[in-house]
């Protein structure tokens, strides 16, 4: 602590100025902020799209936007989201940043191969920006088959090469991680030692590695299908459409985990410092973390429930689908186990954890409703999964890139942000995520189909509802770009460690200086060792 | 405007199944995530720093208590499991005493014919209280037919036929909606189902009809294609005889046996040298660019009417 | 060579972030592994498309395999297995620290590797002559144009991305012999050689599958 507030230090902000400097790095923090901020864009983006098929909705005849444009528009907001922003955000930004730091290393292993990841991942989104530029792209975000490949008159060859290209930028990183958490580890830190963060990124990396190139090569075959007129998912020439199904979800449905594991480590970091106590069941929640990965790979058949696959296979994957539930389940009780006996404070990054904890719980259980085959029947492409997926992905993986983002904050800038605007905003966001997706649960029951621009009149009150707490939602996200942005310049410096967190990245300064550490810290202790004293009540 | 709708109606035999397993993952979920909220609320609250409580004999670790809550939701979701199997398998079986109707998805409308002959898009008229089975096929990319208030949803897909069954319970018009994207018109590709009592369902059937059933439109196709010529009635033809075929097992000159249900029929005619017939030559032509899918309907409409076994064409192949 | 001067060069190896040679070399080859298994995934996907369409249309896939160059596919076939194995010299070359005969048979090895392109470059205009490229000109003799037209759909996707590795694979070498010449390697440390040769033995080996799965249906009924 007794460095802190020592502006002249030298930083990875201060090695360096001129825009080379930046865009030649291979200084795994440098990475981390060139991801953030072309994460962030394309976050804008995203939700600029969100916000027109909010506004579409509002009125049941879709006067707004015609159907080719809402068509766009929604295609274009989870191709943005999910290829662009959700699994990019958490790994890319925060992983990238801190699994070096957490480990005790200098830097990623290849930091070479880290930068070039940066620049596919911008090459990839340079394809996808400009088939939306030149006229978007109307096949939906999962692509299907005969649509995408023969049938959409939009740019489907751009967006598919901009995502086939952003898979390798991911691959990437995953590879980069497992490599760096296998060979780079501090002397003591040995597997049981790791924070959980650690772990839910190695799991994260594996499900990288193992799962992109498939969704690579299906895009690629999809794309000759469009290019040459023929391709073997045609029903024309006794080809499958469902075949694509299968390996479109191969990766899809582990992209999930993708984005929502790296959540779930930022939550262990965030509650037990936050509870200053250690976390309840680690071994468990490192399993879990794993299990969810090996498991996430097995259940991409409850996507096709009604696609028309065999009733047994069906039931195969409706049992596997429960049982990478159980892990998650594991997940949450701990997390709340943790807090019993804690010292808990409730500043901004443990409301995002709670919030993330109330809301994964919800998006969890209503996964089981989805898992449950007739029930699926009756809600499968249905506003209820629209509503599930966000609690999930927004309930899940964003408030736990916003709990990270608000927790290593400091670390990352050297600076603190307006705790008592930032636990506001924090509200806002809950309250705004809530109102809006949780009358789309009751829309998707009573049937209203996902991707209609038009929809009938008894739905439009729960319509309406949803967009004026997207509007709020909104909100809560543009209040923290706008103090994260003050607080560079004007946030009171943080000190190394203000959380009074455990840790690593926590012992060397704010901002962390270009290798990490002056010396490399030998680890002696389990991670989370707060010290377990009875503070008060004794 | 205020009469915000809540539930759907249920208007099937299926709807109150699915409904009753719906209602008991609701108060799963509801008993969970109050456990979780309660849980969260409660420890934060007389543990936030600075309260007085006791942080005496706390602990880390407590294997009971993690095999507690890995056995414990491994068990009530195994127990969902069973129960939603048991009814998915029966949602996937039509009763045997089903009347057929033949849907064709096509961007951006739905095809809908009667074995009786009547045609009509958009809408589908069932009488109340008896099982209809839908056997659907699409023209172009994958549509899906989803009546919210049966409860029932399936994948209509291109090359092949995919089926569903329901029940009406209640006389009514509901909603019917494509439920996968199917492009530009995929929120206009809806329409109605109309329950009607029995008698009038008779009386829209006799009303509406043509005159000319689904298999006698098929029989003229078969002559006007010259199918005929070849497919005798007797075994004396170039190609083998369709009366008594459907539902059978047919020996391939590959030595394996299929059974003749509708997709082999469709793909014999459209792909006629796939599964040639053992002792015949591999002689028919094509009939994909002269024949559409409603047509094809038909002929497989007919050649039912033909004879054959009557189980095989109820029994699900799934 | 004293033992103190090689310290000293070896160091020289070690980039800035690793602690010492060894970890760096672990590091190298893990990252390897990790790059194989996701070419696995990638390959798998194709070859999964490939299993269920061969066997939804077993009788297709072997009339379709017949207008297969066996000849000429098994002629590469040796020259893969050939180019293999002078990869594996240039490795043993590189633990005895012989500069010369690293990059002796790494120039042999690519030159298999090319002429593998040469006679795959024969073979796809075979099939631009016999009117068998997909989308292109397809006009197929025998039964069932369509489901053939699936075959020749991933006989092409499947060696095409198969000689898009192998062309990788050429550039790489290039780059590592000219490190090579460039005396970047040691008997110590000659990762880059060893790693690059694991890609090399894994496209070969990925042409092991495609062969007998792509040309010898028909042999094999």
């Amino acid at each position: 602590m007794s460095t802190s507030g020592s502006e002249n230090h030298t930083n990875y902000l201060n090695d360096g100025y001129g825009v080379k400097s930046w865009l030649l790095t291979t200084d795994h923090k440098r990475i981390a902020i060139l991801y953030m901020i072309s994460i962030t864009l394309f976050f804008m983006i995203g939700g600029f799209f969100a916000l027109v098929i909010r506004l579409t909705l509002l009125s049941p005849n879709g006067t707004l936007v015609s159907a080719d444009t809402y068509n766009k528009m929604f295609t274009m907001h989870g191709v943005t989201m999910i290829f662009f922003f959700l699994i990019p955000s958490i790994p890319a930004v925060l992983g990238n940043f801190l699994v070096p730091m957490m480990i005790g290393a200098r830097d990623l292993a290849f930091p070479k191969l880290n930068l070039l990841s940066w620049y596919i991942y911008v090459l990839g989104g340079i394809f996808t920006l400009s088939a939306m530029v030149l006229g978007g792209v109307d096949t939906g975000w999962t692509f299907y088959t005969p649509l995408s490949s023969g049938y959409s008159h939009t740019n489907v060859v751009p967006t598919v090469i901009g995502v086939f290209i952003v898979g390798f930028s991911s691959i990437l990183t995953g590879l980069n991680f497992i490599v760096t958490i296998h060979k780079m580890r501090a002397p003591g830190l040995t597997w049981f030692r790791l924070p959980l963060f650690i772990w839910a990124h190695y799991a994260t990396s594996v499900i990288q590695v193992l799962g992109t190139p498939v969704i690579a090569v299906t895009l690629a075959l999809v794309g000759f299908e469009r290019i040459t007129g023929v391709g073997i998912f045609d029903p024309n020439i006794g080809g499958d459409p469902i075949l694509f199904q299968h390996l479109f979800w191969f990766y899809s449905h582990p992209a999930v985990y993708i984005m929502v594991l790296p959540s779930m480590g930022i939550v262990s970091e965030v509650v037990t410092c936050f509870s200053q106590r250690k976390l309840f069941g680690y071994r468990q929640m490192a399993f879990a973390s794993m299990a969810i990965a090996v498991f996430g790979f097995l259940v991409w058949g409850h996507h096709m429930f009604v696609s028309g696959q065999s009733v047994y296979a069906g039931m195969a994957f409706s049992a596997l689908s429960f049982l990478v539930a159980i892990p998650s389940a594991v997940k949450v009780f701990n997390w709340t186990a943790t807090l019993y006996k804690g010292t808990i404070r409730f500043n901004t990054p443990m409301l995002y954890a709670f919030g993330f904890i109330g809301l994964f719980t919800i998006g969890g259980l209503t996964g089981i409703v989805l898992a449950t085959l007739p029930v699926d029947v009756h809600v499968h492409d249905t506003y209820f999964v629209i509503a599930h997926f966000h609690y999930i992905m927004v309930g899940g993986a964003v408030m736990g890139y916003m709990a990270g983002l608000h927790f290593w904050w400091p670390k990352i800038t050297g600076k603190l942000y307006p705790e008592g605007l930032a636990k506001f905003s924090a509200l806002t966001l809950f309250v705004g995520f809530n109102l809006t997706f949780f009358p789309q649960f009751i829309l998707g029951y009573l049937g209203m189909p996902r991707r209609y621009h038009i929809y009938p009149p008894e739905f439009q009150v729960l319509n309406v509802l949803s967009t004026a707490g997207a509007s709020i939602l909104g909100l809560g996200y543009i209040i923290p770009f706008f103090y994260f942005m003050w607080s560079l310049r004007k946030g009171k410096v943080a000190g190394n460690n203000p959380w009074n967190a455990k840790g690593l990245e926590w012992l060397t300064t704010s901002p962390p200086p270009t290798f990490n550490f002056d010396k490399t810290p030998v680890v002696t202790e389990e991670a989370y060792a707060y010290p377990e004293e009875d503070l008060v009540g004794g | 405007m205020f009469n915000i709708p809540f539930f759907p109606t249920e208007a099937s035999t299926t709807a109150s199944r699915i409904d009753l397993l719906f209602f008991a993952l609701m108060g799963i979920i509801m008993l969970f995530t109050a456990l979780i909220f309660v849980g969260v609320i409660f420890f934060s609250i007389r543990y936030r720093r600075g309260s007085r409580a006791s942080r005496k004999g706390a602990t880390s670790e407590n294997l009971k208590l993690e095999l507690a809550w890995t056995i414990i939701p491994l068990c009530i979701t195994m127990g969902i499991f069973i129960w939603a199997s048991k009814l998915y398998f029966d949602m996937h079986v039509p009763p045997k005493n089903a009347m057929d109707v033949y849907v064709v998805g096509k961007q951006w409308m739905w095809y809908i014919q009667h074995p009786e002959g009547n045609r009509e898009i958009n809408t589908l008229h069932v009488p109340l209280g008896k099982p209809v089975r839908l056997i659907m096929t699409s023209q172009d990319v994958i549509h899906d037919f989803f009546i919210p208030a049966f409860r029932v949803k399936q994948d209509v897909i291109p090359g092949r036929y995919t089926t569903e069954w329901f029940q009406a319970t209640k006389l009514g018009e509901y909603h019917l909606f494509c439920a996968q994207y199917c492009g530009t018109g995929h929120a206009q590709m809806v329409g109605k189902v109309i329950v009607m009592q029995p008698w009038e369902y008779e009386q829209w059937l006799a009303g509406k009809s043509s005159g000319v059933t689904m298999s006698s439109s098929g029989e003229q196709l078969f002559t006007q294609f010259g199918c005929v010529t070849c497919h005798r009635s007797d075994n004396t033809g170039r190609g083998p005889t369709l009366v008594g075929l459907f539902g059978k097992k047919v020996l391939l000159q590959t030595g394996q046996t299929v059974v003749a249900d509708m997709d082999y029929i469709r793909e014999s005619i459209l792909d006629p040298r796939a599964k040639v017939v053992a002792t015949y030559q591999p002689i028919m032509p094509t009939f994909k660019s002269q024949i559409d899918q409603a047509q094809l309907m038909q002929l497989i409409e007919y050649v039912k009417s033909l004879g054959g076994s009557q189980s095989a064409s109820k029994g699900n192949k799934k | 060579m004293d033992n103190e001067q090689l310290t000293h060069e070896t160091r020289s190896f070690v980039a800035h972030q690793f602690d010492d040679l060894e970890q760096q070399k672990e590091a190298g080859t893990l990252g390897m592994w990790a790059f194989l298994a996701t070419e696995i995934l990638f390959f798998g996907g194709m070859f999964m498309a490939y299993l269920v369409y061969r066997f939804s249309y077993p009788q297709v896939f072997a009339a379709a395999s017949q207008y297969m160059d066996v000849v000429l596919g098994g002629v590469n076939t040796g020259v893969l297995l050939v180019s293999s194995l002078t990869m594996a010299l240039a490795v043993h070359a590189a633990q005895e620290g012989n500069r010369k005969q690293i990059i002796t048979f790494l120039i042999i090895t690519m030159i298999f590797g090319a002429i593998f392109l040469v006679i795959k470059g024969v073979e796809y205009h075979h099939k631009f002559v016999e009117h068998l490229v997909p989308g292109y000109n397809f006009q197929y003799e025998g039964a069932e144009p369509g489901k053939s037209e699936i075959y020749f759909i991933l006989y092409f996707v499947m060696t095409g991305f198969h000689a898009l590795h192998l062309i990788i694979g050429i550039v790489v070498l290039t780059v590592i012999a000219i490190m090579t010449a460039r005396g970047r390697f040691t008997k110590e440390y000659y990762t880059p050689v060893e790693i690059s040769g694991l890609y090399w033995h894994f496209i070969d080996i990925v042409w092991i599958f495609l062969y007998p799965l792509l040309y010898l249906i028909h042999v094999h009924k």
